[in-house]
């Protein structure tokens, strides 16, 4: 028997898969298609302080081995959340939830975050500060290592549970980022978010996605979130959880390697809805493959 | 919503750039006209969204225009290949609205779904007329076949070579009907707009991530909040839209 448990601040996971936020809405769309207590846990839809309709459309493009987004953070605000999707939650996921909060400045994650620690199906607060898809916030807080820090530091002032900060690959020195977060008291980093990417149809010849950018995932961004959680794990003494283009046991494994304590699923789910699922039933034959016994111990296998 | 393998039993041509292909397997998860499928092909990291133009519970019937590389790749597909679909997608129309003379309108590849929809009409004993609009004659199918089901048939071409020469609201603006159903391209929906005179139901296009209401790929405002166009849609009543 192999043991796939992984312990993320504080909180034992049956298994190190999350679906990623964005691409799992709040979990019972896809609770109609297979029971998702079998997932380690999941983070859900990005959460922000008021109601946000997000971008015009077209907001999807698709690429070479991946896609491009610019949903722009749609969701029902963090009122409606606490009120009206975390009870539909509650009914079909018996474990901690991620909570992914997003916001425009300091005060936005700290009223987000303050009120989401308070829910006591949230197991950790995952911050998003590196959202590519909204002007005047979102990645602005993750391309500097001082915003960065500030935000950590203003949630970490007002919650209790676990704080992830989720940075952008869109810099030049993620590591300096991160370093900067854990000195501010970050319980964890997750990476990679999406790549800021581009595609210009040749019919129209203008860019396909209405807010013209838009953040690149899938496959294709694989190695990159390999190189920095690499990088990463080797500057901080936090819980990384890493992400990028998994969609497989193996891809799951290699982010583990490269220093990720728990994977985040993402794009995979939007191609095939069964694919957390999958990878999860996957995983102990492919640790068998690869004569790993104990999931937890390949963490930063690769160092 | 349901994840199928299904078998291609027939692809080919039926008009310039229009497909039809036929598909055997476990259809069950289609529950209603209107509805659409996602097709995983080798090669593309999306799924393709096509709608479905009709079904049983063993066999499926797309017809899809070749617009891009992707349709392109289902085009060359031989009879046999197996394809990863997902069926069962969206809401689909509302028939107990369409009162005893609905009028069902299709511009170009938004024919294929009134098919379907035309059978279950016709097969409730409603009185259905059916407008077809395409641009030019090469560009006509399923004429015949809903003359088949017992409908009445107008068709009409922007350029005059078939038909009524213009626009389908030119035949639409001249006909008695209880209620409309419609499917097509954008224009032909504001033209329908300031043409009906009677409630009814337009099924949307968008570009799509997902399909099945997990991604917020494709969602629009509506009188009575934000909806994706591939769950709570494709199909909007026409009291709800915000144009």
């Amino acid at each position: 028997m192999v043991n796939t448990k992984v312990e993320l601040c504080g909180i034992t996971l049956d298994n190190p898969i999350i679906p990623a936020s964005g691409t799992f809405g709040f979990g019972y769309e896809f609770a109609e298609l297979y029971d998702i207590n079998c997932l380690g846990t999941f983070s859900f839809k990005g959460t922000t302080k008021d109601a946000r309709f997000g971008n015009p459309t077209p907001r999807i493009a698709e690429c070479d081995r991946g896609m491009i987004n610019a949903v722009g953070l749609q969701n029902p605000g963090v009122e409606a959340v606490i009120a009206t999707e975390l009870p539909k939650l509650k009914e079909c996921f018996n474990k901690p939830v991620m909570a992914n909060v997003s916001g425009f400045a300091v005060e936005d994650y700290v009223y987000t975050c303050e009120k989401l620690d308070k829910e006591e199906q949230v197991g950790w607060l995952e911050v998003n500060v590196s959202c590519p898809n909204v002007h005047g916030g979102g990645m602005a807080f993750g391309t500097s290592a001082e915003a960065a820090a500030e935000v950590t530091k203003a949630v970490k002032a007002v919650t209790t549970k676990p704080v992830i900060i989720k940075l952008s690959p869109n810099v030049t020195d993620i590591v300096s980022i991160a370093k900067a977060c854990e000195e501010a008291g970050a319980d964890g980093i997750s990476m990679i978010n999406t790549m800021l990417g581009m595609k210009i149809d040749l019919k129209t010849k203008k860019p396909v996605i209405a807010n013209k950018m838009g953040g690149f995932s899938g496959p294709a961004i694989k190695p990159v979130a390999v190189r920095m959680i690499y990088q990463v794990y080797e500057a901080v003494n936090i819980p990384i959880v890493g992400m990028g283009g998994v969609s497989s046991a193996e891809d799951v494994i290699e982010l583990m390697l490269a220093g990720a304590t728990a994977v985040e699923v993402g794009a995979a789910n939007l191609i095939d809805p069964f694919a957390a699922r999958d990878i999860i039933n996957n995983l102990p034959a492919v640790m068998k493959k690869y004569s790993i016994e104990n999931l937890s111990d390949i963490i930063g296998g690769a160092h | 919503m349901k994840q199928v393998f299904l078998k291609i039993t027939e692809n080919r041509k039926i008009a310039k750039d229009v497909w039809l292909m036929k598909l055997e397997g476990d259809v069950s998860a289609i529950t209603a006209s209107g509805q659409f499928v996602n097709i995983k092909l080798d090669g593309f990291y999306l799924r393709r969204p096509i709608s479905v133009c009709d079904y049983d519970e063993n066999t499926l019937t797309i017809i899809y225009k070749v617009v891009g590389e992707g349709t392109e790749v289902m085009a060359k597909l031989p009879c046999g290949t197996e394809l990863d679909v997902l069926v069962g997608l969206g809401n689909g129309y509302t028939l107990s609205k369409s009162g005893e003379t609905p009028l069902l309108i299709g511009g170009g590849v938004g024919v294929p779904p009134m098919y379907n929809l035309c059978r279950k009409l016709v097969a409730e004993g409603k009185k259905v007329t059916v407008i077809l609009g395409f641009n030019t004659k090469e560009e006509i199918f399923f004429e015949d076949e809903f003359k088949a089901l017992g409908a009445e048939v107008y068709i009409t071409t922007v350029d005059g070579s078939y038909g009524t020469k213009g626009f389908v609201t030119d035949v639409m603006k001249n006909l008695d009907y209880s209620y409309f159903f419609t499917c097509g391209p954008m224009p032909m929906f504001k033209a329908i707009e300031s043409t009906a005179t009677t409630s009814g139901q337009y099924s949307f296009e968008e570009r799509m991530g997902c399909g099945f209401g997990a991604c917020m790929g494709c969602s629009c405002k509506t009188k009575y909040g934000n909806k994706r166009i591939c769950k709570d849609g494709p199909v909007l009543e026409r009291e709800e839209i915000i144009w």
